[in-house]
């Protein structure tokens, strides 16, 4: 599918001394706006009043947004790579935009199936493309910094649920004067639907700030005072190229697939159920003594070390290893959650900081795992990678609440539960980190009869990025 | 935008005319994204402090 040429590659390659440090705002403009996705819990209650419905039904437009993202960065990871981040970041501004605007419409004319096309279908179109557009680009303008690269902009998509949650508050009460933001009172449709409008079309501002801010580097650039041969001196790094159709038909990929599905499901089991779970663990005699507004603090504090984690361990995987770096996601993420099912109702403020640690682990896999692949199947085509990886958030997205809800639904009615009736849920949490923990130590160096040819170069790879035998 | 010009398609980038980024330029793209990330950083602290006030 070819793109106008204000939109190709070649139209955006830099110039020799172009500052590279332009490039993460570029990416930040991009992730900081589709990790709104994260913020949907703030209209929820005012959706399901507003078509009548029940919480599931409308729990389902983020389900379906999800499991598209997964499936639309695994089907266009190719495109992407082959026509570049400023074509890919236009494209993720449309349909993220489009989602808004359609989903505006269900809400305004009261009809759901929209709101699930809309901002379901069409805004899961824009997060996958959108999720994977700066990706490949950062991690070709930092390799000496690939983690550091990679941890900025995927830093940016939990920071977009930061921004947006107290913003959509604040419109919804410009649009809603009788909503202020506290609970027990609930926007109007109208409001919600007036929201939709204004980020979509906010939001598609921004994201084409990036698209035309973003440049690619020259293939034959690299960071003044870098040496590449450097790169060959770390176990586990490879400076041979394996193409995206070739990935997948490693141990490697689904090694790192079973990591990120793990880390990601016991993530989600957390995050997924974070302002019932602190009140219940410290519930006495049928009543909490967690105050509503303090699990509402707990979950912005979970937010913030989703958002720091993904930054600063992202950055901690350059010195000691992207392997090293998922031991301790895996391995003490595993401990953690033990010591949260055992001894975390003891105090708040234990209970606070293995959750807060967890989250943090949980927003570091998703930032260090593009450079994990990078480092296992070179630069060449490690966007597409990436996009067919992210069907396994895809699928935690599915498996974690499945879990932590069928678990709790067993254990008891919500508003009664305790710390005991957390510990089976947790303890498969421990289970999948465990299996995670093991498929991690088995990952090895991808074997050379799936390297590249040495004549491919990135230009021509680009020409026909599916040429690749089939081995 | 000034810093950076294309590329005629197919012609290496490495034979184009050097190219300087103005700091200015640079700071105003991270000015740009950082208003918005400090916005939320601080409303979202403002709320976690409910945690241990409220």
């Amino acid at each position: 599918m070819a793109v106008p040429s204000f939109l190709s590659r070649e139209r955006i390659v830099a110039r020799p001394g172009f500052n590279r440090w332009l490039i993460p705002p570029a990416a930040l403009a991009v992730h900081l706006c589709i990790g709104q996705a994260y913020a949907t819990s703030v209209y929820k209650t005012a959706l399901v009043n507003h078509f009548e419905t029940s919480l599931t039904a409308i729990g389902i437009i983020f389900s379906i947004a999800i499991v598209v993202l997964g499936l639309s960065a695994a089907a266009f990871g190719t495109w992407v790579d082959r026509n570049g981040p400023r074509a890919a970041m236009f494209t993720a501004a449309c349909f993220w935009t489009s989602g808004f605007l359609v989903g505006a419409l269900g809400i305004a004319t009261n009809q759901l199936w929209l709101v699930y096309l809309g901002y379901g279908v069409l805004g899961g179109i824009g997060l996958g493309i959108g999720y994977i557009s700066p990706v490949s680009t950062l991690i070709k303008w930092f390799p000496d910094r690939p983690g550091l690269a990679t941890g900025m902009a995927i830093m940016g998509f939990g920071g977009g649920a930061l921004i947006a949650a107290p913003l959509s508050r604040q419109l919804m009460n410009w649009y809603d004067p009788s909503y202020d933001g506290t609970a027990g009172t609930t926007p109007s449709g109208g409001a919600v639907a007036a929201l939709f409008l204004t980020l979509g079309l906010g939001y598609l501002v921004f994201m084409m700030f990036g698209a035309f801010l973003v440049r690619v580097p020259a293939d034959d650039w690299k960071p003044a005072g870098w040496d590449p041969s450097s790169v060959k001196q770390k176990s586990l790094v490879t400076t041979e190229s394996v193409s995206a159709r070739n990935s997948v038909k490693t141990p490697q990929f689904w090694l790192v697939w079973t990591v990120l599905f793990c880390n990601v499901t016991a993530g989600i089991g957390i995050l997924e159920q974070a302002a019932p779970m602190i009140q219940d663990f410290f519930r006495e005699n049928g009543t909490s003594t967690v105050a509503a507004a303090a699990a509402g603090g707990f979950v912005g504090l979970l937010s913030l070390f989703n958002m720091a984690g993904r930054f600063v361990w992202s950055s901690t995987s350059d010195y000691i290893g992207r392997k090293g770096i998922y031991m301790v996601y895996l391995g003490v993420g595993l401990l953690l959650y033990v010591a949260l099912a055992t001894i975390g109702s003891s105090a708040v403020w234990l209970f606070v900081i293995l959750a807060a640690i967890i989250i943090s682990f949980y927003g570091g896999g998703f930032a260090t795992v593009p450079a994990y692949l990078r480092d296992l199947f070179g630069t060449y085509q490690v966007g597409a990678i990436h996009g067919r990886l992210l069907t396994a958030w895809s699928a935690a997205g599915i498996a974690g609440p499945l879990i932590i809800n069928g678990v709790l639904d067993t254990q008891g009615t919500p508003g009664e539960l305790v710390a005991a009736n957390y510990r089976p849920a947790l303890f498969i949490m421990v289970g999948l980190l465990a299996v995670g923990f093991v498929a991690n130590l088995l990952i090895r160096p991808v074997a050379a009869k799936w390297h590249e040819p040495k004549a491919t170069t990135p230009a021509t790879a680009r020409a026909n990025p599916e040429r690749s035998a089939t081995r | 935008m000034s810093s950076s010009t294309s590329a005629a398609p197919g012609q290496p980038a490495s034979h184009q005319e050097p190219t300087h980024t103005p700091t200015a330029l640079v700071a105003f793209a991270w000015t740009l994204v950082g208003i918005p990330l400090v916005y939320g950083l601080v409303q979202t602290v403002r709320t976690a402090s409910t945690l241990f006030t409220g």
